[in-house]
């Protein structure tokens, strides 16, 4: 789900700031009896946000606060048990390997999305021919079902019959067990959610380097600066800002990633790819006896590292605003 | 102008798209291919010895759970622009009092992880006989395009022009005729973006189809698939061909909806 949520952040962001500025003023006669229209038009929204926001997460922390068997679920009388459940959780073995293959998975994933989004960014900066059309084709990984992807990729690194390892023993390569072994399991799920998240970096990186003026490149050009020069002195540091907020939402968007770990590898082999949205989304529905109450805390951790780094995203853009 | 761009840009710009796209030219190829070829090794490149055998095998297994899917999408679009467009309106243009404060938990609103969103929903849902319903599951993936919406809508409509809408006022319209005659019809294409997204995540959805509609008769495209998956089918081929059909919304997004994606962010940056 990160990937298919990620398209939010761009097509939002281009909100003029300076609108509120100067025609509030003119018309104040309106503003007295609109504000209660305002509220009905809004009205909607805000119900909508309580009863499909605000109460799963209340439902959800209620859980994890309680120990919901199957059973307490139809009679509706379970434990309270306080934070018994996050306790358990916190000292699972299980609790220190999800939280470093998150991070692993985290990390590897934006450093090589990053990475190749803005190489790509770079090279589509100047228009070719068909320069339009094959950006908008990079943009079909980003579009695609994550089941689609995710299946796809599995057939690709599949042990026996996977294109990919056809392709390894056609250089003398051998066999490589890529989501069957725990060493490699990682690396398959990362390179694939790497091909997942370029799409959205090179659109946010590309919109990024088209406000860069380009007299500082002639500039820059006309002292006599390379292309290597170039970037690392005008572009690389022009883009810090745009780069931050890529990196600050890819983070959080990947953080909470399931689909393409859970489609290509559920989490194993032995545990080799649980991450806490993995151990949470398994917990919860990944064996035929639902297990909502630890799940719940497990989600209830991700959510409060999400919004750590979530708030940091926000004072971020807030701060780029202003200035 | 044009002789002097550089040729080998795009060639490059050509290789580089092919090795991206391989995944989805290799999702086709398996399609095509015939169930006793799967096993080969190396595999066939190219689709010479094609077969459709995938394909009759979606018309008769999958048909139900596309439609099931496009009902939940169709679902999901109705819902969400419903709801995005008045409250984009009253945030834009009616200074809602707490306007902000309601962006703000719009974006919060959108890093909250699906697995929480899917146990809480689950929890509410079993007790209120809403499990494997499409109803359902229309209201769980609404959540995902209705934050976007509305932030969508409002960045649109704040770029819209003022005398327009004072212009409505002095032609004796009232907050809802301006909204439905002026601000509607000029918010089409954002309405149009947000809709696209909408159905494209609502069909996309994995994660509250496979926890709310685990065990429904009526189970959308994805779960489809990843019955196939799960069954440790040898049938690759019809699975691909499946993930094929499964892949037309986004393409007919990418065709038709890149314009108006990139029309709904220019419309509102540039206006002011």
């Amino acid at each position: 789900m990160a990937i298919s949520t990620a398209p939010a952040a761009p097509p939002a962001r281009p909100a003029p700031a300076k609108a509120p500025a100067e025609p509030r003023r003119r018309r104040p006669g309106r503003l007295q009896g609109s504000r209660w229209i305002a509220v009905a038009f809004a009205a909607p929204l805000v119900i909508y946000l309580l009863a499909f926001y605000a109460y799963p997460l209340i439902r959800s922390i209620d859980l994890s606060v309680h120990d919901y068997t199957v059973r307490a679920f139809v009679q509706g009388n379970a434990e309270f048990v306080g934070f018994g459940n996050y306790v358990t959780v916190l000292t699972s073995p299980l609790f220190g390997q999800a939280l470093a293959n998150t991070a692993v998975f985290v990390v590897a994933s934006l450093v090589f999305q990053y990475a190749i989004g803005l190489a790509l960014a770079v090279f589509f900066r100047n228009s070719f021919r068909l320069s339009g059309v094959i950006r908008a084709l990079f943009l079909v990984p980003w579009l695609l079902p994550l089941i689609v992807s995710g299946s796809t990729w599995a057939w690709m690194l599949n042990s026996d019959n996977g294109v990919v390892n056809s392709a390894l023993q056609t250089f003398g390569l051998g066999q490589i067990n890529w989501l069957t072994s725990p060493d490699t399991s990682m690396l398959a799920v990362v390179i694939a959610n790497i091909w997942l998240g370029i799409p959205f970096n090179l659109v946010i990186l590309y919109s990024g380097l088209q406000n860069i003026p380009t007299d500082v490149y002639e500039a820059a050009s006309l002292d006599g600066a390379g292309a290597w020069r170039q970037f690392w002195s005008v572009t690389f540091p022009l883009l810090r800002p745009v780069s931050a907020i890529t990196l600050l939402l890819g983070l959080v968007y990947t953080l909470k990633v399931v689909d393409i770990i859970w489609i290509m590898t559920k989490g194993g082999p032995a545990d080799s790819t649980t991450t806490l949205a993995i151990w949470s989304y398994r917990e919860a529905f990944g064996t035929g006896q639902p297990d909502l109450s630890p799940a719940a805390a497990v989600g209830n951790i991700l959510i409060i590292i999400a919004l750590i780094f979530g708030f940091v995203y926000l004072r971020t853009q807030r701060r780029q605003e202003q200035s | 102008m044009t002789a002097r761009r550089p040729w080998w840009k795009t060639v490059l710009g050509i290789v580089f798209i092919a090795l991206m796209l391989f995944p989805v030219y290799w999702m086709v190829n398996v399609s095509f291919t015939k169930t006793q070829d799967l096993r080969l090794s190396p595999p066939h490149l190219f689709p010479f010895d094609a077969t459709l055998d995938g394909y009759t095998e979606v018309l008769r297994q999958q048909l139900p759970n596309l439609g099931t899917s496009l009902l939940i999408g169709l679902g999901c679009v109705v819902l969400t622009v419903v709801i995005a467009a008045p409250a984009g309106y009253a945030i834009a243009l009616l200074n809602l009092r707490g306007g902000r404060t309601l962006n703000f938990v719009l974006l919060v609103a959108q890093m909250i992880p699906g697995v929480v969103m899917a146990m809480g929903f689950y929890a509410i849902y079993v007790r209120l006989g809403l499990l494997n319903s499409i109803g359902g599951l229309i209201l769980a993936d609404s959540t995902v395009a209705v934050p976007f919406g509305v932030l969508l809508f409002t960045a649109f409509m704040s770029g819209l022009p003022r005398e327009l809408l004072q212009a409505a006022r002095v032609d004796g319209a009232g907050a809802w005729r301006t909204f439905v005659s002026v601000v509607l019809p000029l918010s089409r294409n954002s309405a149009l973006t947000v809709a696209l997204f909408a159905f494209l995540w609502a069909w996309s959805d994995f994660v509250f189809a496979s926890t709310l509609a685990r065990n429904s008769d009526l189970k959308p495209v994805t779960l489809g698939i990843y019955a196939y998956i799960g069954n440790n089918t040898t049938q690759w081929n019809a699975i691909m061909a499946t993930a094929v059909v499964a892949s037309i919304p986004a393409a007919i997004l990418l065709i038709v909806a890149q314009r108006y994606v990139a029309a709904g962010v220019t419309a509102g940056a540039v206006k002011d």
